[in-house]
């Protein structure tokens, strides 16, 4: 992964093919870390991702409930067609912010309106 | 062998760093297929995630993460049915017994069973000896 920022939002750049059982806890752990340091806002960025299973669907919706419980977001972009595809099958894509690309993403608007926690 | 028919055998020990060969085999096999007339693209991306989710399964399920046990996969193509068959020797569950899918509840858990389900015809979980079978199947088109 490579951690960086843009307009005041963290911007996370997942560089493996596979987000899968295998990475997913150490993914989701590095995203707590960077709510739990104070960060509010996260965007992941998914361009180099071509596989995620359950585990990484998983992740996602822990980090969700992590950046909720911070009165943060956490939003995503980038995400290839199949990729794209599981998100909708699971019907994440209700839950989950989902961007076509990093440039909508980032000037999409970051306040969190008052209780207001999903899509 | 019967003509046509693609039999594939996979041992990996049990740790999650070799989904990643499981999903690339599974990938192989769709694109090893002689006739198909659907998208083999998606095709192969399905039969990669169905066989990450089952092994994925019963390495963190089945086995508890135990890196002394192995994962045994068995992937057989006839007649346009794709068979997989994904043994373990955890203490196996009910499948039916597993709640169904809610998608209003924000879980962090329970979407690979719903996924294979999904994306294979069948999908069956039974006991044989003192190994647990997790086969799936689809008919290609």
């Amino acid at each position: 992964m490579v951690v960086g920022e843009k307009k005041g939002i963290v911007v996370v750049r997942i560089k493996e093919e596979r987000l899968d059982a295998h990475i997913s806890d150490d993914f989701k752990n590095e995203l707590r870390r960077i709510y739990e340091g104070g960060k509010k806002n996260i965007l992941v960025d998914m361009t180099d991702v071509r596989f995620i299973d359950s585990s990484g669907l998983g992740a996602f919706v822990t980090t969700l409930r992590t950046a909720n419980s911070h009165k943060g977001m956490l939003k995503l972009a980038g995400l290839k067609p199949q990729v794209q595809a599981l998100f909708d099958l699971t019907r994440l894509n209700l839950i989950l912010r989902i961007f076509p690309t990093t440039v909508e993403a980032l000037e999409s608007d970051w306040e969190k309106a008052h209780g207001q926690e999903f899509n | 062998m019967a003509k046509n028919s693609i039999e594939v055998e996979i041992k990996v020990p049990n740790q999650t760093c070799y989904l990643g060969l499981i999903g690339r085999i599974a990938e192989e096999v769709a694109y090893a297929i002689d006739r198909y007339s659907g998208d083999r693209e998606t095709l192969a991306y399905h039969l990669n995630l169905v066989l990450t989710e089952a092994a994925a399964n019963a390495m963190k399920y089945a086995h508890e993460g135990d890196p002394e046990k192995s994962v045994h996969i068995s992937i057989n193509i006839t007649d346009d049915v794709f068979c997989a068959r994904v043994y373990d020797q955890g203490q196996g569950f009910d499948m039916n017994s597993l709640p169904s899918m809610d998608f209003e509840k924000l879980e962090d858990r329970g979407r690979g069973i719903f996924i294979m389900k999904s994306l294979m015809d069948c999908v069956s979980y039974k006991r044989l000896g003192d190994t647990n079978v997790l086969e799936i199947s689809k008919k290609l088109k």
